[in-house]
Protein backbone atom coordinates (compact mmCIF):
# COMPACT_ATOMS: atom_id res chain seq x y z
CA UNK A 1 0.00 0.00 0.00
CA UNK A 2 1.10 3.52 -0.73
CA UNK A 3 1.62 5.68 2.36
CA UNK A 4 -0.02 9.07 2.11
CA UNK A 5 1.32 11.89 4.23
CA UNK A 6 1.07 15.65 4.09
CA UNK A 7 2.95 18.41 5.87
CA UNK A 8 4.96 15.84 7.85
CA UNK A 9 2.01 13.85 9.16
CA UNK A 10 0.70 10.41 8.27
CA UNK A 11 -2.82 10.88 6.92
CA UNK A 12 -5.70 8.85 8.38
CA UNK A 13 -6.31 7.11 5.05
CA UNK A 14 -2.88 5.47 5.44
CA UNK A 15 -3.87 3.90 8.78
CA UNK A 16 -7.20 2.81 7.33
CA UNK A 17 -5.55 1.12 4.34
CA UNK A 18 -3.05 -0.58 6.63
CA UNK A 19 -5.94 -1.93 8.72
CA UNK A 20 -7.63 -3.41 5.65
CA UNK A 21 -4.35 -4.71 4.26
CA UNK A 22 -3.55 -6.38 7.59
CA UNK A 23 -7.00 -7.94 7.77
CA UNK A 24 -6.65 -9.43 4.29
CA UNK A 25 -3.04 -10.47 4.93
CA UNK A 26 -4.03 -12.36 8.10
CA UNK A 27 -6.88 -14.13 6.36
CA UNK A 28 -5.00 -15.10 3.21
CA UNK A 29 -1.40 -15.41 4.50
CA UNK A 30 0.13 -12.47 2.69
CA UNK A 31 2.59 -9.80 3.77
CA UNK A 32 1.89 -6.11 4.09
CA UNK A 33 4.42 -3.78 2.48
CA UNK A 34 4.13 -0.03 2.76
CA UNK A 35 5.77 2.30 0.27
CA UNK A 36 6.80 5.65 1.69
CA UNK A 37 7.96 8.38 -0.66
CA UNK A 38 9.09 11.80 0.51
CA UNK A 39 11.95 13.86 1.89
CA UNK A 40 13.09 13.49 5.50
CA UNK A 41 10.27 11.05 6.14
CA UNK A 42 12.11 8.31 8.06
CA UNK A 43 10.44 9.37 11.32
CA UNK A 44 7.07 8.80 9.69
CA UNK A 45 8.06 5.20 8.98
CA UNK A 46 8.58 4.63 12.71
CA UNK A 47 5.00 5.78 13.34
CA UNK A 48 3.58 2.94 11.28
CA UNK A 49 6.22 0.27 11.82
CA UNK A 50 3.83 -1.85 13.92
CA UNK A 51 1.33 -1.98 11.08
CA UNK A 52 3.34 -3.48 8.19
CA UNK A 53 5.86 -6.26 7.55
CA UNK A 54 8.08 -4.15 5.31
CA UNK A 55 8.36 -0.44 4.72
CA UNK A 56 10.20 0.62 1.59
CA UNK A 57 11.46 4.16 2.11
CA UNK A 58 12.40 6.46 -0.73
CA UNK A 59 13.84 9.48 1.04
CA UNK A 60 15.06 12.01 -1.47
CA UNK A 61 14.89 15.75 -1.95
CA UNK A 62 13.36 15.20 -5.38
CA UNK A 63 10.38 13.61 -3.61
CA UNK A 64 9.82 16.55 -1.29
CA UNK A 65 6.60 17.56 -2.99
CA UNK A 66 4.03 15.21 -4.41
CA UNK A 67 4.61 14.85 -8.12
CA UNK A 68 2.40 12.31 -9.86
CA UNK A 69 4.92 12.06 -12.70
CA UNK A 70 7.72 10.88 -10.40
CA UNK A 71 5.51 8.92 -7.99
CA UNK A 72 3.95 6.83 -10.73
CA UNK A 73 7.37 5.98 -12.23
CA UNK A 74 8.68 4.69 -8.93
CA UNK A 75 5.53 2.82 -7.90
CA UNK A 76 5.10 1.22 -11.34
CA UNK A 77 8.71 0.03 -11.12
CA UNK A 78 8.13 -1.50 -7.68
CA UNK A 79 4.94 -3.23 -8.81
CA UNK A 80 6.72 -4.77 -11.79
CA UNK A 81 9.58 -5.86 -9.54
CA UNK A 82 7.62 -7.46 -6.71
CA UNK A 83 4.25 -8.27 -8.34
CA UNK A 84 1.94 -7.67 -5.35
CA UNK A 85 -1.50 -9.29 -5.51
CA UNK A 86 -3.08 -6.07 -4.27
CA UNK A 87 -1.94 -2.45 -4.35
CA UNK A 88 -3.96 -0.07 -2.17
CA UNK A 89 -3.96 3.66 -2.81
CA UNK A 90 -6.03 6.34 -1.09
CA UNK A 91 -9.02 7.62 -3.03
CA UNK A 92 -7.75 11.13 -2.44
CA UNK A 93 -6.82 13.95 -4.80
CA UNK A 94 -3.30 12.56 -5.06
CA UNK A 95 -4.28 8.89 -5.22
CA UNK A 96 -6.84 9.57 -7.92
CA UNK A 97 -4.18 11.16 -10.07
CA UNK A 98 -1.67 8.34 -9.70
CA UNK A 99 -3.86 5.20 -9.69
CA UNK A 100 -5.29 5.39 -13.25
CA UNK A 101 -1.80 6.04 -14.63
CA UNK A 102 -0.52 2.96 -12.79
CA UNK A 103 -3.37 0.92 -14.25
CA UNK A 104 -2.23 1.79 -17.77
CA UNK A 105 1.44 1.24 -16.87
CA UNK A 106 1.03 -2.15 -15.21
CA UNK A 107 -1.99 -3.45 -17.12
CA UNK A 108 -3.58 -4.32 -13.76
CA UNK A 109 -7.34 -3.81 -13.35
CA UNK A 110 -8.34 -0.85 -11.19
CA UNK A 111 -11.43 -0.08 -9.14
CA UNK A 112 -11.68 3.30 -7.45
CA UNK A 113 -13.40 4.54 -4.31
CA UNK A 114 -13.81 1.07 -2.77
CA UNK A 115 -15.72 0.74 0.50
CA UNK A 116 -14.92 -2.92 1.02
CA UNK A 117 -12.51 -5.49 -0.39
CA UNK A 118 -12.86 -9.26 -0.11
CA UNK A 119 -11.35 -12.35 -1.73
CA UNK A 120 -13.50 -15.35 -2.68
CA UNK A 121 -11.62 -18.40 -4.03
CA UNK A 122 -8.71 -16.17 -4.94
CA UNK A 123 -10.99 -13.75 -6.77
CA UNK A 124 -10.91 -10.13 -5.67
CA UNK A 125 -14.28 -8.43 -5.13
CA UNK A 126 -14.55 -4.70 -4.45
CA UNK A 127 -17.67 -3.07 -3.09
CA UNK A 128 -18.38 0.47 -4.21
CA UNK A 129 -21.18 2.98 -4.74
CA UNK A 130 -22.71 4.53 -7.85
CA UNK A 131 -25.24 7.27 -8.56
CA UNK A 132 -24.26 9.41 -5.55
CA UNK A 133 -24.59 6.49 -3.14
CA UNK A 134 -28.11 5.49 -4.22
CA UNK A 135 -26.85 2.21 -5.68
CA UNK A 136 -24.17 -0.19 -4.44
CA UNK A 137 -22.17 -2.48 -6.70
CA UNK A 138 -19.83 -5.45 -6.46
CA UNK A 139 -16.99 -5.24 -8.91
CA UNK A 140 -14.85 -8.16 -10.04
CA UNK A 141 -11.93 -8.16 -12.43
CA UNK A 142 -10.55 -9.81 -15.52
CA UNK A 143 -7.96 -12.40 -14.55
CA UNK A 144 -4.72 -10.76 -13.50
CA UNK A 145 -1.72 -11.39 -11.27
CA UNK A 146 -2.45 -8.18 -9.40
CA UNK A 147 -5.13 -5.60 -8.76
CA UNK A 148 -5.13 -1.89 -8.02
CA UNK A 149 -7.73 -0.46 -5.68
CA UNK A 150 -8.26 3.02 -4.33
CA UNK A 151 -9.89 3.17 -0.92
CA UNK A 152 -12.47 5.69 0.28
CA UNK A 153 -11.43 7.70 3.34
CA UNK A 154 -13.14 7.02 6.64
CA UNK A 155 -14.69 3.61 5.92
CA UNK A 156 -12.08 1.37 7.55
CA UNK A 157 -10.80 1.29 11.12
CA UNK A 158 -7.55 2.96 12.15
CA UNK A 159 -6.80 0.14 14.63
CA UNK A 160 -3.87 -2.23 14.48
CA UNK A 161 -4.48 -5.88 13.53
CA UNK A 162 -1.96 -8.55 14.52
CA UNK A 163 1.62 -8.14 15.68
CA UNK A 164 4.00 -6.68 13.18
CA UNK A 165 7.44 -5.16 13.34
CA UNK A 166 8.30 -3.74 10.00
CA UNK A 167 11.66 -4.14 8.41
CA UNK A 168 12.61 -0.63 7.27
CA UNK A 169 14.32 -0.70 3.89
CA UNK A 170 15.98 2.46 2.62
CA UNK A 171 15.83 2.59 -1.16
CA UNK A 172 17.80 4.76 -3.56
CA UNK A 173 16.04 7.17 -5.85
CA UNK A 174 15.62 4.85 -8.81
CA UNK A 175 15.09 7.25 -11.70
CA UNK A 176 18.00 8.45 -13.78
CA UNK A 177 15.92 11.08 -15.47
CA UNK A 178 13.34 13.14 -13.61
CA UNK A 179 10.35 14.06 -15.74
CA UNK A 180 10.32 17.65 -14.53
CA UNK A 181 7.37 18.81 -16.54
CA UNK A 182 5.21 19.65 -13.55
CA UNK A 183 6.59 21.91 -10.85
CA UNK A 184 5.05 22.28 -7.42
CA UNK A 185 4.64 25.97 -6.62
CA UNK A 186 2.82 26.19 -3.29
CA UNK A 187 -0.05 25.14 -1.09
CA UNK A 188 -2.85 27.66 -0.81
CA UNK A 189 -5.64 27.92 1.74
CA UNK A 190 -8.84 28.03 -0.29
CA UNK A 191 -11.28 28.11 2.60
CA UNK A 192 -10.14 31.01 4.77
CA UNK A 193 -12.88 33.31 6.07
CA UNK A 194 -14.37 35.25 8.98
CA UNK A 195 -16.58 32.47 10.33
CA UNK A 196 -15.19 29.18 11.61
CA UNK A 197 -18.00 26.66 11.21
CA UNK A 198 -15.90 23.95 12.86
CA UNK A 199 -16.43 25.75 16.19
CA UNK A 200 -20.24 26.20 15.91
CA UNK A 201 -22.61 24.44 18.32
CA UNK A 202 -25.57 24.67 15.99
CA UNK A 203 -25.26 24.61 12.21
CA UNK A 204 -28.14 25.30 9.86
CA UNK A 205 -26.90 23.89 6.59
CA UNK A 206 -28.25 23.87 3.07
CA UNK A 207 -27.64 22.15 -0.25
CA UNK A 208 -28.83 21.74 -3.81
CA UNK A 209 -32.47 21.33 -2.71
CA UNK A 210 -32.69 25.04 -1.89
CA UNK A 211 -33.06 25.56 -5.66
CA UNK A 212 -32.43 29.26 -6.14
CA UNK A 213 -29.98 31.76 -4.74
CA UNK A 214 -32.72 33.99 -3.27
CA UNK A 215 -33.99 31.04 -1.19
CA UNK A 216 -30.76 31.02 0.82
CA UNK A 217 -32.33 33.77 2.93
CA UNK A 218 -34.84 31.21 4.29
CA UNK A 219 -31.93 29.28 5.77
CA UNK A 220 -30.18 32.43 7.00
CA UNK A 221 -33.38 33.56 8.73
CA UNK A 222 -33.79 30.23 10.49
CA UNK A 223 -30.15 30.25 11.58
CA UNK A 224 -30.55 33.77 12.92
CA UNK A 225 -33.70 32.87 14.84
CA UNK A 226 -31.84 29.94 16.41
CA UNK A 227 -28.60 31.86 17.03
CA UNK A 228 -26.94 29.24 14.86
CA UNK A 229 -24.40 29.48 12.06
CA UNK A 230 -25.13 28.93 8.37
CA UNK A 231 -23.18 26.29 6.48
CA UNK A 232 -23.68 24.43 3.22
CA UNK A 233 -22.76 21.55 0.95
CA UNK A 234 -20.57 21.72 -2.14
CA UNK A 235 -23.14 22.63 -4.86
CA UNK A 236 -23.94 25.88 -3.04
CA UNK A 237 -20.27 26.93 -3.10
CA UNK A 238 -19.88 25.77 -6.71
CA UNK A 239 -22.71 28.13 -7.63
CA UNK A 240 -21.10 30.93 -5.64
CA UNK A 241 -24.19 31.40 -3.44
CA UNK A 242 -22.18 31.05 -0.22
CA UNK A 243 -18.41 31.36 0.39
CA UNK A 244 -16.08 28.35 0.48
CA UNK A 245 -15.35 28.75 4.19
CA UNK A 246 -18.94 27.77 5.00
CA UNK A 247 -18.64 24.45 3.15
CA UNK A 248 -18.92 21.20 5.11
CA UNK A 249 -17.31 18.06 3.69
CA UNK A 250 -14.06 16.46 2.52
CA UNK A 251 -13.07 19.41 0.35
CA UNK A 252 -14.43 21.88 2.90
CA UNK A 253 -14.43 21.66 6.70
CA UNK A 254 -15.14 18.93 9.20
CA UNK A 255 -17.62 20.10 11.82
CA UNK A 256 -18.82 18.83 15.19
CA UNK A 257 -21.85 20.83 16.29
CA UNK A 258 -24.28 19.60 18.97
CA UNK A 259 -26.99 19.75 16.32
CA UNK A 260 -26.68 19.82 12.54
CA UNK A 261 -29.83 20.77 10.62
CA UNK A 262 -29.48 19.69 6.96
CA UNK A 263 -31.94 21.45 4.67
CA UNK A 264 -32.22 20.14 1.12
CA UNK A 265 -28.95 18.20 1.38
CA UNK A 266 -29.00 14.76 -0.24
CA UNK A 267 -26.09 13.47 1.83
CA UNK A 268 -23.34 12.46 -0.61
CA UNK A 269 -20.52 10.75 1.30
CA UNK A 270 -18.14 13.67 0.68
CA UNK A 271 -20.56 15.80 2.66
CA UNK A 272 -21.36 13.25 5.35
CA UNK A 273 -17.64 12.67 5.98
CA UNK A 274 -17.57 16.26 7.24
CA UNK A 275 -20.42 15.81 9.75
CA UNK A 276 -19.36 12.52 11.35
CA UNK A 277 -18.56 14.51 14.50
CA UNK A 278 -22.05 16.04 14.80
CA UNK A 279 -24.06 15.15 17.93
CA UNK A 280 -27.50 15.04 16.35
CA UNK A 281 -28.42 15.39 12.67
CA UNK A 282 -31.88 16.57 11.65
CA UNK A 283 -32.50 16.26 7.89
CA UNK A 284 -35.23 17.93 5.84
CA UNK A 285 -35.53 16.56 2.30
CA UNK A 286 -38.49 15.76 0.09
CA UNK A 287 -36.77 12.69 -1.42
CA UNK A 288 -37.41 9.78 1.00
CA UNK A 289 -34.56 7.86 -0.72
CA UNK A 290 -32.01 10.63 -0.12
CA UNK A 291 -28.91 8.97 1.40
CA UNK A 292 -28.91 11.53 4.24
CA UNK A 293 -31.81 9.71 5.92
CA UNK A 294 -29.53 6.71 6.34
CA UNK A 295 -27.25 8.57 8.74
CA UNK A 296 -29.44 11.34 10.15
CA UNK A 297 -30.95 10.89 13.62
CA UNK A 298 -34.22 12.61 12.72
CA UNK A 299 -35.73 12.96 9.28
CA UNK A 300 -38.46 15.15 7.85
CA UNK A 301 -39.63 13.94 4.45
CA UNK A 302 -41.34 17.07 3.24
CA UNK A 303 -41.00 20.23 1.19
CA UNK A 304 -38.41 22.44 2.88
CA UNK A 305 -40.24 25.56 1.66
CA UNK A 306 -43.23 24.49 3.75
CA UNK A 307 -41.32 23.41 6.86
CA UNK A 308 -38.53 25.97 7.23
CA UNK A 309 -40.64 29.18 7.47
CA UNK A 310 -43.04 27.60 9.99
CA UNK A 311 -40.11 26.27 12.01
CA UNK A 312 -38.60 29.76 12.10
CA UNK A 313 -41.88 31.31 13.33
CA UNK A 314 -42.26 28.64 16.00
CA UNK A 315 -38.70 29.19 17.17
CA UNK A 316 -39.27 32.95 17.50
CA UNK A 317 -42.54 32.31 19.36
CA UNK A 318 -40.91 29.82 21.72
CA UNK A 319 -38.03 32.18 22.45
CA UNK A 320 -40.44 35.04 23.22
CA UNK A 321 -42.38 32.49 25.22
CA UNK B 1 -4.89 27.46 -27.51
CA UNK B 2 -6.65 24.38 -28.93
CA UNK B 3 -8.65 22.50 -26.35
CA UNK B 4 -10.38 19.12 -26.52
CA UNK B 5 -13.10 18.43 -23.98
CA UNK B 6 -14.32 14.88 -23.33
CA UNK B 7 -17.97 14.84 -22.29
CA UNK B 8 -20.54 12.25 -21.23
CA UNK B 9 -24.31 12.09 -21.07
CA UNK B 10 -25.56 10.74 -17.75
CA UNK B 11 -28.98 10.02 -16.24
CA UNK B 12 -30.41 12.52 -13.80
CA UNK B 13 -30.91 10.52 -10.63
CA UNK B 14 -31.53 13.11 -7.97
CA UNK B 15 -34.95 12.84 -6.33
CA UNK B 16 -35.71 9.81 -8.50
CA UNK B 17 -36.47 6.28 -7.34
CA UNK B 18 -33.87 4.10 -9.04
CA UNK B 19 -34.88 0.61 -10.11
CA UNK B 20 -32.37 -2.21 -10.62
CA UNK B 21 -32.60 -3.90 -14.06
CA UNK B 22 -33.38 -7.61 -14.54
CA UNK B 23 -29.75 -8.61 -15.04
CA UNK B 24 -28.77 -6.73 -11.85
CA UNK B 25 -25.95 -5.08 -13.81
CA UNK B 26 -27.33 -1.57 -13.85
CA UNK B 27 -30.41 0.58 -13.36
CA UNK B 28 -33.48 0.94 -15.54
CA UNK B 29 -32.94 4.05 -17.59
CA UNK B 30 -35.99 4.25 -19.87
CA UNK B 31 -37.89 6.56 -17.51
CA UNK B 32 -34.94 8.81 -16.65
CA UNK B 33 -34.04 12.21 -18.04
CA UNK B 34 -30.47 12.63 -19.28
CA UNK B 35 -28.12 15.58 -18.94
CA UNK B 36 -24.56 16.63 -19.61
CA UNK B 37 -22.45 15.34 -16.72
CA UNK B 38 -22.09 18.20 -14.23
CA UNK B 39 -18.27 18.09 -14.15
CA UNK B 40 -18.14 18.13 -17.96
CA UNK B 41 -20.39 21.20 -18.04
CA UNK B 42 -17.73 23.07 -16.05
CA UNK B 43 -15.00 21.64 -18.31
CA UNK B 44 -16.71 22.92 -21.47
CA UNK B 45 -17.27 26.34 -19.90
CA UNK B 46 -13.61 26.56 -18.84
CA UNK B 47 -12.44 25.67 -22.34
CA UNK B 48 -14.67 28.35 -23.85
CA UNK B 49 -13.49 30.96 -21.34
CA UNK B 50 -9.86 30.20 -22.26
CA UNK B 51 -10.69 30.36 -25.96
CA UNK B 52 -12.33 33.74 -25.45
CA UNK B 53 -9.20 34.98 -23.70
CA UNK B 54 -6.45 33.36 -25.77
CA UNK B 55 -8.07 32.38 -29.08
CA UNK B 56 -7.94 28.88 -30.54
CA UNK B 57 -10.56 26.18 -30.85
CA UNK B 58 -12.69 24.00 -28.62
CA UNK B 59 -13.62 20.46 -29.72
CA UNK B 60 -16.13 18.41 -27.72
CA UNK B 61 -15.87 14.61 -27.94
CA UNK B 62 -18.13 11.85 -26.69
CA UNK B 63 -18.30 8.09 -27.11
CA UNK B 64 -21.88 6.97 -27.54
CA UNK B 65 -25.07 6.62 -29.49
CA UNK B 66 -27.04 9.15 -31.49
CA UNK B 67 -28.95 10.05 -28.31
CA UNK B 68 -25.67 11.15 -26.78
CA UNK B 69 -25.29 13.82 -29.47
CA UNK B 70 -27.57 15.89 -27.26
CA UNK B 71 -24.62 16.75 -25.00
CA UNK B 72 -22.45 17.62 -28.00
CA UNK B 73 -25.09 20.00 -29.34
CA UNK B 74 -25.31 21.58 -25.94
CA UNK B 75 -21.52 21.98 -25.91
CA UNK B 76 -21.64 23.57 -29.38
CA UNK B 77 -24.38 25.93 -28.21
CA UNK B 78 -22.20 26.97 -25.28
CA UNK B 79 -19.44 27.93 -27.72
CA UNK B 80 -17.48 24.86 -28.77
CA UNK B 81 -16.38 25.04 -32.41
CA UNK B 82 -16.87 21.44 -33.40
CA UNK B 83 -17.85 18.08 -32.00
CA UNK B 84 -16.95 14.45 -32.56
CA UNK B 85 -19.02 11.43 -31.61
CA UNK B 86 -17.47 8.00 -31.67
CA UNK B 87 -20.11 5.50 -32.73
CA UNK B 88 -19.28 2.42 -30.72
CA UNK B 89 -22.58 0.57 -30.36
CA UNK B 90 -23.52 -0.41 -26.83
CA UNK B 91 -21.00 1.49 -24.68
CA UNK B 92 -21.92 -0.39 -21.51
CA UNK B 93 -19.62 -3.18 -22.76
CA UNK B 94 -16.61 -0.91 -22.20
CA UNK B 95 -14.98 -0.08 -18.91
CA UNK B 96 -12.89 3.03 -18.24
CA UNK B 97 -9.85 1.40 -19.91
CA UNK B 98 -11.79 0.90 -23.14
CA UNK B 99 -13.21 4.43 -23.14
CA UNK B 100 -9.74 5.84 -22.41
CA UNK B 101 -8.25 3.85 -25.31
CA UNK B 102 -10.95 5.13 -27.65
CA UNK B 103 -10.57 8.75 -26.56
CA UNK B 104 -6.80 8.74 -26.74
CA UNK B 105 -6.99 7.31 -30.26
CA UNK B 106 -9.56 9.87 -31.47
CA UNK B 107 -7.62 12.90 -30.24
CA UNK B 108 -4.58 11.86 -32.28
CA UNK B 109 -6.24 13.43 -35.31
CA UNK B 110 -7.27 16.59 -33.46
CA UNK B 111 -4.79 19.38 -32.74
CA UNK B 112 -4.70 20.17 -29.02
CA UNK B 113 -2.68 21.95 -26.37
CA UNK B 114 -5.01 20.95 -23.58
CA UNK B 115 -7.46 18.11 -23.00
CA UNK B 116 -10.15 18.57 -20.36
CA UNK B 117 -12.27 15.89 -18.76
CA UNK B 118 -14.55 16.13 -15.75
CA UNK B 119 -13.09 14.75 -12.50
CA UNK B 120 -15.74 12.04 -12.57
CA UNK B 121 -19.10 11.14 -14.03
CA UNK B 122 -22.27 11.25 -12.01
CA UNK B 123 -23.18 7.65 -12.90
CA UNK B 124 -20.46 5.09 -12.13
CA UNK B 125 -18.27 7.45 -10.09
CA UNK B 126 -15.06 5.72 -11.20
CA UNK B 127 -13.24 8.96 -12.04
CA UNK B 128 -10.38 7.33 -13.92
CA UNK B 129 -10.82 7.98 -17.64
CA UNK B 130 -9.05 11.37 -17.61
CA UNK B 131 -5.76 10.26 -16.10
CA UNK B 132 -5.82 7.07 -18.19
CA UNK B 133 -6.04 9.16 -21.36
CA UNK B 134 -3.10 11.28 -20.15
CA UNK B 135 -1.05 8.14 -19.52
CA UNK B 136 -1.98 6.63 -22.89
CA UNK B 137 -0.87 9.84 -24.61
CA UNK B 138 2.18 10.28 -22.35
CA UNK B 139 1.33 13.89 -21.58
CA UNK B 140 1.36 15.89 -18.35
CA UNK B 141 -1.68 15.94 -16.11
CA UNK B 142 -3.37 17.44 -13.08
CA UNK B 143 -6.49 16.28 -11.25
CA UNK B 144 -9.33 18.15 -9.49
CA UNK B 145 -8.41 21.44 -11.11
CA UNK B 146 -10.15 24.51 -9.67
CA UNK B 147 -8.17 27.30 -11.38
CA UNK B 148 -6.25 27.63 -14.65
CA UNK B 149 -3.98 30.35 -16.00
CA UNK B 150 -2.11 30.08 -19.27
CA UNK B 151 1.50 31.28 -19.10
CA UNK B 152 3.23 31.04 -22.46
CA UNK B 153 3.68 27.29 -23.14
CA UNK B 154 2.82 26.40 -19.61
CA UNK B 155 -0.34 26.25 -17.54
CA UNK B 156 -0.61 27.24 -13.89
CA UNK B 157 -3.19 25.06 -12.16
CA UNK B 158 -4.69 24.83 -8.70
CA UNK B 159 -5.68 21.30 -7.69
CA UNK B 160 -8.14 20.79 -4.88
CA UNK B 161 -6.81 18.72 -2.00
CA UNK B 162 -8.78 17.69 1.06
CA UNK B 163 -9.70 20.04 3.91
CA UNK B 164 -9.75 23.33 2.01
CA UNK B 165 -6.16 23.08 0.79
CA UNK B 166 -5.14 23.81 -2.81
CA UNK B 167 -1.95 22.79 -4.60
CA UNK B 168 -0.56 25.16 -7.22
CA UNK B 169 1.57 23.67 -10.01
CA UNK B 170 3.18 24.88 -13.22
CA UNK B 171 2.79 22.34 -16.02
CA UNK B 172 4.25 22.18 -19.52
CA UNK B 173 1.81 21.84 -22.41
CA UNK B 174 0.36 19.69 -23.83
CA UNK B 175 -1.48 18.51 -20.75
CA UNK B 176 -4.67 16.85 -19.60
CA UNK B 177 -6.57 18.52 -16.78
CA UNK B 178 -9.49 16.91 -14.94
CA UNK B 179 -11.84 19.76 -14.08
CA UNK B 180 -13.57 20.07 -10.71
CA UNK B 181 -17.02 21.60 -10.24
CA UNK B 182 -17.12 25.23 -9.11
CA UNK B 183 -14.15 26.35 -11.28
CA UNK B 184 -16.48 28.78 -13.11
CA UNK B 185 -20.16 29.55 -13.60
CA UNK B 186 -21.33 27.61 -16.68
CA UNK B 187 -23.40 29.75 -19.03
CA UNK B 188 -27.05 29.20 -19.66
CA UNK B 189 -28.01 27.48 -22.89
CA UNK B 190 -31.35 28.23 -24.56
CA UNK B 191 -33.30 25.93 -26.85
CA UNK B 192 -32.82 28.54 -29.55
CA UNK B 193 -29.08 28.48 -28.96
CA UNK B 194 -29.03 24.71 -29.38
CA UNK B 195 -31.02 25.04 -32.61
CA UNK B 196 -28.59 27.64 -33.96
CA UNK B 197 -25.63 25.43 -33.10
CA UNK B 198 -27.02 22.73 -35.40
CA UNK B 199 -25.06 24.42 -38.20
CA UNK B 200 -21.75 23.64 -36.51
CA UNK B 201 -19.73 20.60 -37.44
CA UNK B 202 -20.61 17.34 -35.69
CA UNK B 203 -18.49 14.53 -37.03
CA UNK B 204 -19.27 10.86 -36.43
CA UNK B 205 -16.31 8.50 -36.30
CA UNK B 206 -16.95 4.77 -36.31
CA UNK B 207 -15.08 2.71 -33.74
CA UNK B 208 -13.84 0.42 -36.53
CA UNK B 209 -11.90 3.36 -38.05
CA UNK B 210 -9.74 3.67 -34.94
CA UNK B 211 -7.90 0.40 -35.38
CA UNK B 212 -8.33 -0.83 -31.83
CA UNK B 213 -8.30 -4.58 -31.30
CA UNK B 214 -10.96 -6.46 -29.33
CA UNK B 215 -8.31 -7.29 -26.79
CA UNK B 216 -7.46 -3.62 -26.24
CA UNK B 217 -11.13 -2.87 -25.66
CA UNK B 218 -12.03 -5.84 -23.48
CA UNK B 219 -13.01 -4.72 -19.98
CA UNK B 220 -10.83 -5.42 -16.96
CA UNK B 221 -13.19 -4.03 -14.34
CA UNK B 222 -16.52 -5.85 -14.37
CA UNK B 223 -19.69 -4.93 -12.56
CA UNK B 224 -20.89 -8.25 -11.11
CA UNK B 225 -24.01 -7.05 -9.43
CA UNK B 226 -25.69 -3.81 -8.43
CA UNK B 227 -28.11 -3.55 -5.53
CA UNK B 228 -29.93 -1.04 -3.38
CA UNK B 229 -28.05 0.12 -0.29
CA UNK B 230 -28.28 -2.34 2.60
CA UNK B 231 -30.97 -1.36 5.10
CA UNK B 232 -29.76 0.66 8.05
CA UNK B 233 -31.67 1.73 11.08
CA UNK B 234 -31.94 5.15 9.47
CA UNK B 235 -33.45 8.35 10.75
CA UNK B 236 -36.46 8.54 13.03
CA UNK B 237 -38.99 10.17 10.72
CA UNK B 238 -41.00 13.09 12.12
CA UNK B 239 -44.37 13.21 10.42
CA UNK B 240 -47.62 15.12 10.65
CA UNK B 241 -48.51 18.65 9.69
CA UNK B 242 -45.73 21.27 9.54
CA UNK B 243 -46.84 22.82 12.87
CA UNK B 244 -46.50 19.52 14.68
CA UNK B 245 -43.16 18.77 13.01
CA UNK B 246 -41.85 22.23 13.97
CA UNK B 247 -42.84 21.67 17.62
CA UNK B 248 -41.05 18.31 17.65
CA UNK B 249 -37.89 19.85 16.16
CA UNK B 250 -37.93 22.57 18.83
CA UNK B 251 -38.29 19.88 21.48
CA UNK B 252 -35.21 18.11 20.11
CA UNK B 253 -33.24 21.37 19.93
CA UNK B 254 -34.19 22.18 23.53
CA UNK B 255 -33.18 18.72 24.72
CA UNK B 256 -29.82 19.03 22.98
CA UNK B 257 -29.22 22.41 24.60
CA UNK B 258 -29.09 24.64 21.55
CA UNK B 259 -32.33 26.61 22.04
CA UNK B 260 -30.78 29.16 24.39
Amino acid sequence: MIVEHRLNEIRDITLEMLWKASELAEKHSHNVSAILLGYEVSALAENISDRADTILIFDDERLKNFNAGIYKEIIAGLIQESNPILTLIGNTSWGMEVAPCLAIRTGFPLATDCINITFHDGKCIAQRQMYSGKIFSNVSFAESTGYLLTVRSGVFSKDIIGERKAELVQKDFPLTEVPLKKDFIEFVETAAGDVDISQAELLVSTGRGIGEEENISLVKDLAEALNGVVSCSRPIVDKNWLPKYLQVGTSGKSVSPKVYIAIGISGAFQHMAGVSGAGTIIAINKDPKAPIFRTADYGIVDDLFKIVPILKEKVLETKKG
Amino acid sequence: MDIVVCVKRVPLTEEVDLVIDEQKKGIKKDQLAFVLNDWDNYAIEEAILLKERHGGTVTAITVGSEDDEEVLRRSLAMGADRAIRVEAGDTTRFDSYGIAKILSRVVKDVPFDLIFTGVLADDDYFGMVGMMVAEELQINHANMVTAIEIEDRKVRTTSELEGGLGEVSLIELPALLAIQTGINEPRYVSILGIRKAAKKELKVVDLSELGLSDEELSPKTLIDEVYLPPETEGAQILSGDPEKIASEVIEILTKKGVMA
